[in-house]
């Protein structure tokens, strides 16, 4: 008889395609998967302890190196944590401003994810597309608040500045250009016969799992679980904007495959512009500045939120004793969730499968290791 | 057997259908701007490097208090009676010699947090963006506009003036505390 | 042909031999970096960027730069691989691609040697290849390697039977091996190419027309897998798990494998040209036989040759920038069960209409 053995293989921490500082540890039986375990840590900042140090308004540009890709939405959480534990009253503009550029932070994020995905696949022309894209997005934030990634912007009563003057028209501006760029996006690799055959019935989610592991996010709608916290667990102003929810159909194979979680994305783009153009009529005027507070000292007592991060549910615990400083920040990441289904996904996989599911859960590891 | 060719239409369809937006960005100008000669238009609140106009500052240690990584580092020299250091460009008086203002560039994260508390705006964020320095020690900005002697000068007096005014306060207390005996 | 002119001249077989096996040479070369320039600019415009701008007047001389740094990188040779094997590899492989040139009739006096199994013989030697490539993967002594090594080879192998069947095809049309024979009968106009019909006459050509079609397209989709590029580049993936047969090899004989792989794109590319466009042949009448100095012609012939060569190169270019890889089991699954078929099918139609 022949003597098999497993081998164990090491996606090592240095990695061209993925997403981060991360170990992955494969054990193969010659080319099929049985185990795969994650190593993290790489990217560990000592985030949660070094806020019992700082004050409220420091830990915000803290707060933004979390999810580096979609800084806004950090930021918008724990802004809305302190708000709702001091029982602050933000100003009707203020809530507009910060749906729009949380949408707009939603559409930069889910393009570096579709971008890299397909360079992970292999094809490398979609990438500069959506970098491309990004960059006018990154051109108007910079235009808002001066900076391009990491932004300080949203705070705890209100926002740092108010919008350009001109901001609204460019924000117009981009919508009109980047619908029919999301259209050649399709083309060129959505819907393209090899990129289908790389990703349909790869990585299958079943519900069960999804709901079992806490998935959130377009993971979870990937599987077919209609379930979006801007629609069940609203907060700030969702509720008065007109907008779907896309669920994963199986379209190309089946329900929770790789092509499904990558569509989501594609269609939760989509639905994001309607928010904005939505957002945009209905602004009102006023004082950004009102709500904010001299000093930041919520009373006693800890708080739960959670927001719709691009990746996921996005949860803020923090415990205050009464002191300029909290007493224990502590962060859900969504990333660190959904890092956890991979041993599911790559059982009975073959090697050159890891990349693409690896690619289709949307991570950042600066999530996951805060 | 119909799925067969089904997959090959489609494969051929679709790969001809990329092919074809490929060849039309061939011809769409390139959005690649050449950096050293030409240079990106920065917008009006772009943040990079920090200014201190030391003018307008009073020492206050607000911005230092604000930053949430430590990197300004303020020492004061209170002023001595007879000297006036005038008054700021919007109004308000100056008490204090500041005779250390360093900023370190390389701990600064950029997030703008001291512009906001300051007084008098003498802390603002410039677009300078290119300032890169081999050694690291390069990159600890000095914005005091003393000069050693000077500050050297304003430590003396200070601290001449607190004995002196210890001095007499302690004179005065024990001629306080004889009258008060002769008075017994 | 040259040969010959070369002996009236020198009057010596060694030499007017040389000279005449080194021509191909000077033109390989300056292709190969006039290649990966292109590639580059061509891959920056497709992506909305530029491409080298910096060296040379708008990068032209780039790749000049990267041969100067590749050659006088230190070349590092890992201790416990076998090293007579390690070095030979890309000499092996640099071999194989260029030993095709011999018998590609570049214009209609030159051709390297004018053997009566051209094709045949362009098809054995390009099998060298996969004997360097797994030198190279055994050699490295890297189990990622070995594996990039045997996957590439079996992908050579396998799409070197759809090349086959079409050549079997166009051979049962054209009575003949040699290329030089096969350019000369697609003369006189581009009505007369193989890809359109050819050179025969009556009802049979229009009903070739659409399996000639189809034979050219089989034979320019293995030719992609035959030279390693997307979608078919699972050896030089540099995002997939195992980072190809070249890791370990470092400086000048990197650069041989790089050189080898766009020799060999332009050597399948000028194979598809010859078989199916007329080769040298132009589309419409040559200005040296209108101004009357015949002596232009064969320069002519040569412009169109690399012209139609560089213009396939350039697809094959367009196809990289355009799409994503295929997994190894599905690069066989395309391979034997949709090329072979088809090809043999077109095969025996093809030789069906040729009988009747």
């Amino acid at each position: 008889m022949l003597k098999t053995e497993q081998m164990v293989l090491n996606m090592g921490p240095q990695h061209p395609s993925t997403h981060g500082v991360l170990r992955l540890e494969l054990e193969l039986d010659g080319e099929v998967i049985n185990n795969v375990t994650p190593h993290i840590g790489y990217l560990h900042r000592c985030f949660e302890k070094h806020c019992e140090a700082m004050t409220y308004p420091q830990i915000i540009p803290y707060v933004d190196r979390m999810d580096y890709l979609a800084a806004m939405y950090n930021e918008f959480g724990f802004a809305l944590t302190i708000e709702r534990l001091m029982d602050i009253q933000v100003p009707e503009r203020v809530e507009f401003i910060r749906v729009i550029i949380g949408e707009l932070q939603r559409i930069a994020s889910h393009l570096v994810a579709v971008g890299t995905y397909g360079l992970d696949i292999g094809a490398f022309t979609p990438f500069l597309y959506c970098f491309r894209d990004r960059e006018k997005i990154l051109t108007l934030f910079e235009m808002t608040c001066g900076a391009r990634l990491l932004y300080n912007y949203i705070w705890v009563g209100g926002l740092s500045h108010d919008l350009h003057p001109d901001f609204i028209r460019y924000t117009k501006e981009f919508i009109d250009y980047f619908k029919p760029n999301l259209k050649e996006l399709n083309d060129l690799l959505t819907y393209n016969k090899i990129f289908i055959d790389r990703t349909a019935n790869i990585g299958i989610l079943p519900l069960e799992t999804a709901i079992n592991y806490g998935v959130t996010g377009p993971n979870l709608r990937a599987s077919g679980f209609k379930w979006d916290l801007r629609r069940d667990d609203p907060y700030s102003i969702y509720d008065r904007f007109e907008f779907e929810i896309p669920v994963g159909q199986g379209w190309y194979g089946t329900i929770g495959d790789c092509w499904d979680r990558y569509y989501i994305r594609i269609l939760e783009m989509e639905e994001s512009l309607k928010i904005i153009e939505q957002a945009i009529e209905q602004i009102p005027d006023g004082d950004i500045s009102s709500a904010i507070p001299k000093r930041v000292k919520p009373p006693e007592g800890q708080i739960y939120t959670r927001v719709e991060n691009p990746r996921g549910e996005l949860g803020y615990f923090i415990i205050s004793k009464g002191q300029l400083q909290p007493h224990r920040v502590k962060v859900r990441a969504p990333s660190f969730v959904s890092l956890s289904i991979m041993n599911e996904l790559c059982k009975g996989h073959l090697v050159a499968d890891v990349v693409a599911i690896l690619g289709s859960i949307d991570i950042v590891l600066g999530e996951i290791d805060r | 057997m119909r799925d067969y060719f089904k997959n090959i239409f489609n494969a051929l369809f679709t790969i001809f259908i990329g092919m074809k937006i490929t060849f039309k960005h061939l011809f769409v100008p390139a959005v690649t701007i050449q950096y050293p000669e030409e240079k990106p238009n920065l917008p009006e609140r772009t943040r990079n490097r920090l200014y201190v106009n030391m003018d307008d500052c009073i020492g206050c240690d607000q911005c230092a208090r604000a930053c949430p990584v430590n990197c300004i580092t303020i020492e004061t020299v209170k002023s001595v009676p007879p000297e006036d250091l005038g008054k700021t460009s919007n109004g308000k008086k100056k008490m204090l010699h500041v005779t250390q203002f360093d900023i370190d560039f390389a701990k600064c994260c950029y997030c703008q947090l001291c512009v906001f508390p300051c007084p008098t705006e003498c802390i603002y964020m410039t677009d300078i963006y290119e300032f890169a320095e081999i050694r690291r020690d390069n990159l600890i900005y000095s914005f005091v506009t003393l000069t050693k002697e000077e500050i050297a000068e304003k430590k003396d007096n200070f601290t001449k003036f607190e004995a002196e005014k210890a001095a007499k306060a302690a004179k005065a207390k024990t001629a306080q505390a004889k009258n008060s005996e002769i008075n017994k | 042909m040259i040969y010959e002119f070369l002996y009236n001249i020198i009057g010596s077989h060694i030499i007017a031999s040389i000279i005449s096996a080194v021509f191909p040479l000077m033109f390989l070369v300056p292709f190969a970096l006039f290649a990966v320039y292109l590639e580059r600019k061509v891959s920056g415009h497709m992506q909305d960027r530029l491409g080298p701008m910096r060296v040379g007047w708008h990068g032209w001389l780039q790749t000049v730069a990267d041969i100067i740094k590749l050659v006088q990188k230190e070349d590092i040779t890992a201790s416990a691989t076998d090293k007579k094997l390690f070095n030979f590899a890309p000499v092996l492989v640099f071999a194989g691609s260029y030993a095709a040139f011999a018998a590609i009739p570049f214009t209609s006096i030159y051709i390297g040697s004018n053997i009566d199994l051209g094709i045949l013989y362009i098809v054995a030697v390009s099998s060298f290849v996969v004997a360097g490539i797994l030198m190279a993967g055994w050699a490295s002594n890297n189990k990622y390697s070995l594996l990039g090594a045997m996957r590439s080879a079996a992908q050579i192998i396998s799409y070197e039977i759809p090349t086959v069947l079409v050549i079997l095809s166009i051979i049962v049309i054209s009575g003949t091996l040699n290329l030089m024979t096969l350019s000369e009968q697609q003369s006189s106009s581009i009505y007369n190419w193989m890809i359109f019909g050819g050179a025969v006459v009556g009802w049979k050509k229009f009903v070739l027309i659409p399996f000639l079609m189809i034979g050219f397209l089989v034979i320019y989709i293995s030719s992609l897998a035959e030279v390693n590029r997307t979608p078919f580049d699972i050896p030089e993936a540099e995002s997939e798990l195992v980072s190809g047969y070249h890791t370990e090899y470092s400086g000048m004989k990197f650069a041989m494998f790089f050189l080898a792989e766009y020799a060999n794109m332009f050597a399948v590319s000028a194979v598809v040209v010859a078989l199916f466009l007329g080769g040298y042949q132009s589309p419409f009448g040559y200005i040296g036989n209108s101004i009357g100095l015949v002596w232009l012609i064969p320069f002519e012939q040569f412009f169109w040759f690399a012209a139609k060569g560089i213009f396939f190169v350039f697809v094959q270019m367009w196809l990289r920038w355009t799409l994503p890889r295929l997994r190894v089991d599905q690069l066989m699954v395309v391979c034997w069960k949709y090329l072979i078929p088809i090809s043999f099918v077109n095969l025996v139609i093809i030789a069906l209409i040729m009988v009747l």
